[in-house]
């Protein structure tokens, strides 16, 4: 039973994975830019909520309102750099490794390098399903990342825009010959890749401990996850977030819990070597 | 390099030797201690170039190696109670071996792109804190070496401190140099360039990255073996962290990857700008400020300082290295793999057997039959996916067969990788010219005499070679230019002149006739003669029929992965079959 609730636990925990791992995932396979600071933008987005939450009492619905549509000019305004300096796939990691600094840097100036945790009535609320307990936030952001996922595919594989992104990142000249604008798309999947991190960012403040080094924590295991899960690939890179979420929590339960950071470098070395036809 | 000219050489001698003399002449420990975070950067950043900056594998997971470093350290003189010195090149060696060990399994994968190196190295920078804090190496405490006596040569330990960093600095910086004149540099900077055209070439690829890889490990753990010393309490975070990858890539793209000293003058610089910062108890500020430099310099200043540094001082020193080609005469230099027997002969030189290639479901080659006969030149034609360039990738090393075999001068060699192929003389070009692009056109010429072949190896001077090759096509007064300067037809003669600076017994030609105009085409036709002259046997695969009945002795006609026909070219293009595969049936009906 300990292990049917900390599987389950494993598999919510899967859902920020994913919900990380998509923005990601999208934006390394379809813009070619691998945005490190994603995590950074999720930080932000959680430490916003947090202040918002605390000091203004808002609900964490009401913020995501507010910094979703922010996220996603933030989202465009870095996006335009990137396109100014023609920044290759390669250096888009270099400068968003320096972004992320910097914001951690920012977060750490204007809330300390304390820890941080955003109480909630609802933090502890849960239903009971059978003998297993489901925590409600952990549920709903597992709904969120769910939901999330069979959108983007559905856009990327069921509608003329979608795959003329695809078409735009498999060969951006010989697209744009065909007459796609790929220039306005990648604007606007930006946007949306960043949008989607200050989601992310609203439900860390609601489940974890905000830390400005808690940034690191979390770009290791969420790269293992979007590598697992197979570039652009939505879906993938929730089902990758699941595999991991759900090996970690087993580790913890069955082996010791200190050994859980493993896991997941373990499951992306091992597909590294076995080299499915996804990576 | 820059350090050549004597006065300079002197001032250099003389830096170092004040540098020695510091701690003697009674220099405040604050300063030395300062020099010494200087120095360590300094080692660190070079450390790094090794691997990355010259081959372009860039590695985001210096902190694993460097933190083996001083874990090293750390738990010999503290649990097994060696002495501190004896424990720096134990550091070194475990920081190698453990490069190692990664670079045996992340460089086996054939299309491993430089983001995922990148990220797995990062990786194991986790994975690595996560197993030195949950073991009893720190067991998440921190280590205390508190009770470990330092040495104190150069009066204190400060003193001592400061003069290892100094001599590891120095030692970094002249293992880089010497790296970047040798043939391991020029091979890194072929990798760096284009991989798979390196390998072709001659370039053991999987070896020089892995030796590179150990290299730049090593001088990374023993900076943390140093650094071990000097920081005296350990911690996970603090050696695993962030801070070192970020520093170590910004310093050496500052001052320019692609040299020796490019990552010491980006280190010193940076160094010092944070010192100022941090002198004002502004840390925070220090680091936000590298990262918002470490933005601006890649978008504004890719190629980093030390490039552009050389490239004004290259201006200055042009004029002697152009007057040099003159001086060559190209009647000193012998024809190509003279050694070889005069009689041509009909002995066979190549032969395949039943060579077959699989592609998932695609047969490409169904099992071809040839012998290529010692000094001929053999045309292969065919229609468009008749399995022509297939033939040529199987023979080079490109991809592995299916089945059959491959045998040069009674040689198997279907199952050698494509650099050792190029040693045993067999050499290629590439449809679409496919140079280096960062190398000069000299460079391109003089890394393939390196590589080229085993039997002229050593014997010649590469210069020369180079010098002549390029001489012999026509390039000798583009030698100093870069390949993105040429034209199609100059870049198809490069091609030429890399592949027959290797020397090589059978040369390999893929289409250089295309895209040529007919007046170039016969400028081609005839340094084909050219070469055949000098005794190499050609196979090439040409559209151009004018020039396959101009030049060829023999004709293969592939049609769909098989030979169709063989012969003399006037009879074998006029055959029935021929005309059928190349027309359409219902043409010569």
């Amino acid at each position: 039973m300990l292990l049917a609730q900390s599987a389950l636990g494993g598999l919510l925990l899967g859902g920020i994975y994913g919900l990380l791992a998509m923005g990601l995932s999208l934006s390394w396979g379809l813009l070619r830019f691998v945005n490190l600071s994603h995590f950074a933008l999720a930080f932000l987005g959680a430490y916003l909520t947090y202040q918002l939450g605390t000091q203004f009492a808002m609900p964490p619905w009401a913020a995501l309102l507010l910094i979703a549509p922010a996220f996603f000019v933030l989202g465009l305004a870095l996006h335009a750099v990137f396109v100014h300096f023609k920044v290759t796939e390669f250096s888009s990691m270099l400068v968003t490794f320096g972004v992320t600094v910097l914001i951690e840097s920012l977060i750490q100036w204007v809330w300390s390098a304390d820890f941080r945790k955003f109480d909630t009535p609802y933090a502890q609320s849960s239903f009971q399903l059978g003998p297993i307990f489901v925590p409600v936030l952990e549920l709903s952001a597992f709904l969120c990342a769910a939901l999330l996922a069979a959108t983007a595919w559905l856009c990327l594989h069921r509608t003329l825009l979608g795959r003329a992104l695809r078409a735009a990142a498999q060969d951006g000249p010989i697209a744009a010959a065909f007459g796609i604008n790929a220039r306005r798309l990648s604007y606007g999947l930006a946007g949306l890749c960043s949008a989607s991190a200050g989601l992310a960012g609203v439900f860390i403040a609601l489940t974890s401990t905000l830390a400005p080094s808690q940034i690191e924590a979390w770009i290791g295991v969420v790269f293992a996850v979007v590598i697992i899960g197979g570039l652009a690939n939505a879906p993938g890179a929730l089902a990758a977030g699941m595999l991991v979420g759900i090996s970690e929590s087993l580790t913890m339960a069955l082996v010791n819990p200190a050994w859980a950071p493993l896991v997941a470098f373990s499951i992306l070395i091992a597909l590294l070597l076995w080299r499915p036809r996804w990576l | 390099m820059a350090v050549n000219s004597t006065p300079s050489r002197l001032a250099i001698t003389a830096v170092i030797a004040v540098l020695f003399a510091l701690p003697y002449a009674g220099a405040p420990d604050f300063y030395l201690s300062y020099l010494y975070v200087v120095f360590f950067w300094v080692a660190l950043a070079t450390s790094w170039g090794v691997l990355s900056g010259y081959s372009g594998y860039w590695s985001f997971g210096h902190a694993a190696f460097f933190g083996a470093g001083v874990y090293t350290a750390a738990s010999l003189t503290t649990k097994a109670g060696l002495p501190f010195l004896l424990t720096i090149p134990l550091a070194a060696a475990v920081a190698a071996a453990l490069a190692g060990l990664i670079g045996l399994v992340v460089f086996r994968i054939k299309s491993l792109r430089g983001e995922f190196f990148a990220l797995l190295t990062l990786s194991v920078t986790y994975v690595l804190a996560a197993i030195v804090s949950n073991t009893p190496i720190d067991g998440g405490g921190g280590v205390n070496m508190g009770q470990v006596s330092l040495p104190t040569f150069g009066t204190s330990v400060s003193g001592a401190i400061y003069l290892l960093g100094l001599l590891l600095a120095l030692g970094a910086l002249a293992v880089s140099r010497r790296v970047l004149c040798s043939r391991l540099g020029a091979g890194l900077l072929a990798i760096h360039d284009d991989e798979d055209v390196a390998e072709v070439k001659g370039v053991p690829t999987l070896r020089y990255k892995l030796a590179a890889f150990a290299i730049s490990a090593a001088i990374a753990g023993a900076a943390g073996a140093i650094q071990a010393g000097y920081v005296g309490y350990i911690t996970v975070g603090d050696t695993f962290s962030i801070t070192v990858p970020l520093y170590v890539v910004l310093m050496s793209i500052l001052g320019g990857a692609c040299h020796w000293a490019g990552p010491a003058v980006g280190a010193t610089l940076i160094t010092v700008a944070l010192g100022l910062f941090v002198g004002g108890n502004h840390a925070e500020l220090g680091r936000a400020g590298v990262a918002f430099s470490l933005i601006v310099v890649i978008l504004i200043l890719p190629q980093g300082i030390m490039p552009r540094l050389l490239a004004r001082l290259r201006k200055v020193r042009v004029q002697p290295k152009a007057a040099r080609p003159g001086a060559l005469t190209l009647a000193a230099a012998r024809p190509a793999a003279a050694a070889m027997p005069a009689s041509a002969g009909d002995s066979v030189l190549l032969e395949c057997r039943g060579v077959t290639k699989r592609f998932g479901g695609l047969q490409a080659l169904g099992g071809v039959d040839l012998q290529v006969r010692r000094g001929e030149i053999l045309a292969l034609v065919g229609p468009n996916g008749s399995g022509k360039s297939t033939l040529i990738n199987m023979i080079s090393g490109h991809f592995p067969l299916s089945s059959g075999s491959i045998v040069l001068d009674g040689q198997n060699i279907s199952s050698l990788e494509p650099h050792e192929v190029a040693r045993k003389g067999i050499a290629r070009t590439y449809q679409i010219p496919r140079l280096f692009e960062q190398l000069s056109v000299f460079e391109n010429v003089r890394l393939c005499a390196i590589f080229g072949s085993e039997h002229g190896a050593g014997q010649d001077d590469p210069d020369a070679l180079a010098r002549h090759w390029l001489a012999f096509t026509g390039l000798a007064d583009k030698a100093h230019e870069l390949p993105a300067a040429l034209n199609l037809h100059e870049r198809k003669f490069v091609e030429f002149a890399r592949a027959l600076a290797a020397r090589p017994k059978l040369l390999l030609l893929d289409e250089v006739l295309c895209g040529l105009t007919p007046s170039e085409v016969d400028q081609a036709v005839g340094l084909i003669r050219k070469i055949r002259a000098g005794g190499t046997t050609i196979v090439f695969v040409e559209h151009v029929m004018r020039a396959v009945v101009a030049l060829a002795d023999r004709v293969a006609v592939l049609d769909q992965g098989r030979l169709l026909a063989l012969g003399a070219p006037q009879e074998t293009m006029q055959m029935a079959e021929v005309v059928d595969v190349y027309l359409g049936v219902a043409h010569a009906a």
